[in-house]
């Protein structure tokens, strides 16, 4: 088994697999709230494949990411929009 | 941020199985080939995966031909503007890349096309093919309860993929009518390779329930959804899900080849016999020109490569195939269109947008997309009627009429690096 990619999720720390995507990584945190739309909406992932933009997460400061297409690196800072 | 330039006699933009087919073929033929691609893998959404352990065979084939052609492959960078003539801008993590090109391959590939419905917009409602990627980066779904619904084969296959990574399907549920499904069945015997993969499908799916003529009204529950309303016949029921999967077909990809200034006819590109648009020089293949599958998107791909190389008599082989395929898209499109009942299932408090968060109520106020974008904004976040657009075609007859760079939300360092290049 490869070592897990160590990331954390809204300040909690957790392990995950090799090629997971920051989406799978917020998910499995327990939340299925990505981010609140304009009017304050809980939302999650809907398209899977960066088109939608619902899954704007935040990654190491860099704001409004497309967590779908972002693969977990080492050390990660993951926050969703709360 | 890292700015770089790159020159190719032949451009791909999309390394799905169009893209591929077209850069190898194009290569095949000495051209100088680039293949550029916003994924950090090519196989596009159908062969995602593939690169890494290959279960389809004829998606093994073409990525070994393609790690084995002299392509310059330029992944995880999207197009998002033309800079002049000939040459387009693309963003990547590291900066802007300028590709200039002598002749260009659009295989932009397709999205699925989402209609709105009370609920629609609650965390864990997902589009079919969404849920299915998601699942292949990484989402734990075994012993998860889930409703696959929309319409069109892409439901199937899902439903299989999520039943072997240990979900519960509850239930997939096909809006297309019985009759017309067994009509769209009978034409299949022209078509060999379908069948298989039908009959495949079929062995898996084995236990799971399949509901023709049935659709999603409502999904329900509290930050997520915990169940769905489903109607078939004069039945109207809920079932308790973790997740529901829901898409309804596909709907293309145009919007750079719109930005080019490619005609493009109810909603696909409009191309020739060697799969030239109306922009002489620029070529489509795959799902933008006619929502038809894996097999015809290769064909078309190996058609424009050749003859964007030059080698017309080559491209011209593939013609026959090509024919026979488009009659199987054709047939794909009659069986699976939508129903007039799907219209009524979003109401007025119904978010159509999901950006701006416009209610379909405000939007029947007015009486174009323009004036509605005017006046709510709708359509002007960052999926910028990607999502919403192919929906108000629907449920309100609006057209897109136009598409502006940046095709897509980029960084404001990258659209200044984009438009000062001269």
């Amino acid at each position: 088994m490869p070592e897990g990619i160590s990331v954390t999720v809204n300040g909690t720390r957790m392990s995950v697999a090799e090629n997971t995507t920051v989406l799978a990584a917020v998910l499995a945190s327990g939340t299925a709230m990505v981010r609140r739309s304009v009017s304050g909406e809980p939302r999650g992932a809907l398209c899977g494949i960066g088109v939608c933009f619902e899954c704007r997460v935040t990654v190491n400061s860099q704001r409004h990411r497309r967590s779908c297409q972002i693969l977990c690196g080492q050390g990660m800072d993951i926050r969703t929009d709360e | 941020m890292n700015n770089s330039k790159h020159s190719f006699a032949v451009l791909v933009v999309g390394a799905g199985p169009a893209g591929i087919a077209a850069a190898c073929c194009a290569a095949e033929c000495g051209a100088r080939v680039g293949l550029v691609d916003k994924n950090a893998r090519p196989g596009g959404q159908i062969w995602r995966g593939e690169w890494q352990d290959s279960r389809v065979a004829e998606a093994g084939n073409w990525l070994r031909n393609l790690a084995a052609a002299r392509v310059e492959i330029l992944p995880a960078m999207e197009v998002f503007a033309q800079q002049c003539a000939g040459r387009l801008a693309a963003e990547s993590l590291d900066g802007v890349t300028e590709l200039s090109y002598k002749k260009l391959i659009l295989c932009t590939g397709a999205r699925e096309r989402f209609l709105p419905f009370p609920g629609w917009t609650l965390p864990s409602v997902l589009g079919a093919g969404g849920l299915q990627a998601l699942v292949e980066s990484g989402l734990a779904i075994a012993g998860k309860r889930v409703v696959v619904a929309g319409s069109g084969p892409l439901l199937l296959a899902v439903a299989a993929h999520l039943s072997e990574h240990g979900a519960e399907v509850r239930l997939i549920a096909e809006q297309t009518p019985w009759a017309r499904l067994i009509r769209f069945g009978l034409a299949l015997p022209f078509h060999r390779q379908k069948i298989s993969q039908a009959l495949q499908l079929r062995k898996q799916l084995s236990g799971i329930a399949y509901k023709a003529g049935c659709w999603v009204m409502a999904a329900e529950g509290n930050g997520r959804v915990e169940s769905v309303t489903l109607h078939a016949g004069n039945k109207t029921w809920k079932e308790p899900c973790d997740y529901l999967a829901c898409g309804f077909h596909l709907t293309a990809n145009t919007e750079l080849a719109v930005l080019l200034g490619c005609e493009v006819r109810a909603g696909l590109v409009r191309v020739g016999d060697f799969q030239e648009s109306s922009i002489p020089g620029i070529y489509c293949a795959g799902e933008p020109t006619g929502i038809g599958g894996v097999e015809l998107s290769i064909v078309e791909g190996q058609i424009a490569g050749f003859a964007a190389a030059g080698q017309c008599e080559r491209a011209r082989k593939y013609f026959g195939e090509r024919k026979h395929l488009r009659g199987f898209s054709a047939a794909l499109g009659t069986a699976f269109a939508l129903r007039d009942e799907l219209r009524l299932l979003a109401d007025a408090e119904t978010i159509v947008c999901r950006c701006e968060d416009v209610k379909l109520g405000r939007l029947r106020r007015y009486s174009s997309w323009r004036e509605a974008k005017l006046q709510t904004r709708c359509g002007m976040g960052p999926c910028q009627g990607r999502i919403c657009g192919p929906a108000m075609e629907f449920l309100l007859g609006w057209k897109v009429e136009s598409s502006r760079p940046p095709i897509f939300p980029v960084q404001v360092a990258s659209l200044a690096a984009a438009t000062c290049a001269e």
